[in-house]
Parts: C-alpha cells; structure tokens; sequence
C-alpha cells in the first residue's frame, strides 16, 4: 500500500486526487470566506461613515450601548467557538457522542447569542432608534443583522450535523463536513471580534 | 513520491500536529482574558494608547481564532493565502472608499 492509499483509508474524504492536495470543499469554503471579508467589509465602512453624521432624529447610536451586556454576548460566541473546534476534535477521533455533545452546546450558545441580539435590538428600538429613524440606526441594523443571520444560518447548519450524526450519516470519515461547518462558524465569530472592537468599543 | 503521494503525508503529518483539547481550552481561557483586557479599556482612561491598544487586542483576537480554531497555523499556506487575500482586497477598498469620503481628516 502507498503512503496515498494508507492516507485514503484513514482519511476516505481527503482522498481527492486534486493538484493543491486539499479537498475542492475545504478550499471552496475558504474563497467563501475570502469573499464574505469583502461583504462584513462594506458593511463596517459604512457604518464607520454614518456613524460620523449628527443624527436628525432620534438618539445617536453610542448613546445606547450597553457594553457590559454586550460583552457577555461575545463572550458568549467566543466560547462557541472553543465547544465548536471540540466538536471538530471528537469527530476526528469517531467519538460520536461528544461530537453531538459540543455540536449542541455550539447551537445553544449561538442560539443565546442570537436571542441576545433580539433583545439588544428591542431595548434600541424602545428607546426610540428604529431601522429608518436615522442612518447611525439604518447601518448599525444592517451590519449587526447581517451578521445575525449568518449565525443563525450556522446554528441550522449545526443542527443538521446533529440529525445527520443520529441518522449515522456523519461517521469519521465524513469528518470534514463538520470541520467545514466550523470554519463558516468560526468566521462569523472572527466578524464579530471585529464588530464588538470596531462598532461598540470604539466609539467617536 | 508524486505531488499527491507528498500532499497526502504533508496531510497525514499536519493532522497529528493539531492541538490537543487542553490546549484547545488554555487556547479559549486566552481569548476570554484579551476580552476582558477590551472591556476594562473602556472604562479606563488610557488617553491616546486607547484605539491602538484596543486594535491590537481585536488583531490578536482574530489571529488566534484563524490560527487554532480555523486550522490556519496547520493547514496548508494555500489556505491562509485565500483568505488573507480577502482581508487585504476588502482592508484596501473600503480605506481607499473611506478615505475619498474624507472620513480620516
């Protein structure tokens, strides 16, 4: 047997024969990711350039921040980040069960981030900052709803890994696909390290 | 040995170099105290070292996560050079875009 062949037992979804050596998924998903920096990008500018404007109405955004509240929150998605290359961890080594395990602690504490969102937003709008009543407000919505729902799009995607593992469809050599989840889910957690620094810590 | 036979055991050799779950954890604890470094910035008059000090921590942040938790420090440099190549395509325009909209004066 070849070192190849030995490698393509051990690892059957790397067994690509591709000119990089890497799977097309795994490098898909990273010019994904390239091109997502260019997406959150434009959002964050534009943030960055209307949160410069007087508001004309309403409270200006930083008026609003409650950053202790917030902080919990990225802590909270930073974690998730740890329950989630744990995950990728247990797969890697066919323990099923934890791999379930840390792939719903992933899901629950994006579910928490998610929720915290919710309530932020709802707090914001109490106050009087609707998504037109300025454009602080329109591009801070836009920036941290997009991002909102790309976590939500990553906790359905680590749903699914959860029902595909109890349908025994996500055995260890399939262990990619969650490795695959996990950087789309650590990509949206990278963005919001940014945001939190960026939109809330910094401010005018 | 081939391209592929190579690639196969730079694969082999990579995966046993990644972290172990402690390391994972100590990893994590790390991040957890950088935010915490972040927020008591806040509350703390550091002067003109504030914005710097606060970048600097979100950048080690980031490094860390790409680094450990995405496999970049493991993986094969292709990948790092996809998506560093996003970072800088997306840093250059919007500073260029930003700064034709005089947002830095």
């Amino acid at each position: 047997m070849t070192v190849a062949e030995h490698t393509s037992a051990a690892h059957p979804t790397t067994a690509h024969h591709t000119s990089t050596g890497l799977t097309n998924e795994k490098l898909a998903m990273w010019v994904f990711l390239g091109s997502e920096c260019l997406l959150f990008g434009g959002l964050i500018s534009t943030f960055l350039l209307y949160r410069e404007t007087e508001p004309k109405a309403g409270p200006a955004i930083s008026e609003l921040y409650d950053i202790p509240y917030t902080s919990v929150s990225s802590f909270v998605l930073l974690m998730s980040s740890l329950t989630m290359v744990l995950a990728v961890a247990a797969i890697k080594r066919g323990d099923q069960r934890n791999t379930r395990v840390w792939l719903m602690t992933t899901a629950l504490l994006g579910a928490s981030f998610v929720g915290g969102q919710i309530y932020e937003f709802t707090v914001f709008y109490r106050e009087g900052l609707g998504y037109t009543t300025n454009l602080q407000g329109s591009a801070f919505y836009t920036l941290t709803g997009f991002h909102g729902v790309h976590v939500s799009l990553g906790i359905v995607m680590l749903l699914s890994s959860v029902v595909m593992s109890l349908r025994g469809r996500l055995g260890p050599e399939r262990s990619e696909a969650v490795e695959i989840v996990g950087l789309y889910w650590h990509f949206v957690d990278v963005v919001w390290i940014v945001i939190f620094t960026v939109v809330y810590l910094i401010t005018p | 040995m081939t391209t592929t036979e190579h690639h196969a055991v730079e694969h082999h050799d990579e995966e046993h170099d990644h972290p172990s779950d402690g390391k994972y954890i100590q990893i994590a604890l790390i991040l957890g105290v950088i935010t915490a470094v972040e927020v008591a910035l806040s509350y703390v008059d550091v002067g003109k070292l504030f914005v710097p000090a606060l970048v600097i921590c979100m950048v080690a942040k980031f490094a860390i996560v790409a680094g450990y938790f995405m496999h970049l420090k493991f993986d094969s440099n292709l990948l790092t050079r996809v998506f560093v190549s996003g970072i800088v395509l997306a840093i250059g325009v919007y500073i260029a875009f930003l700064g034709s909209l005089h947002i830095f004066s």
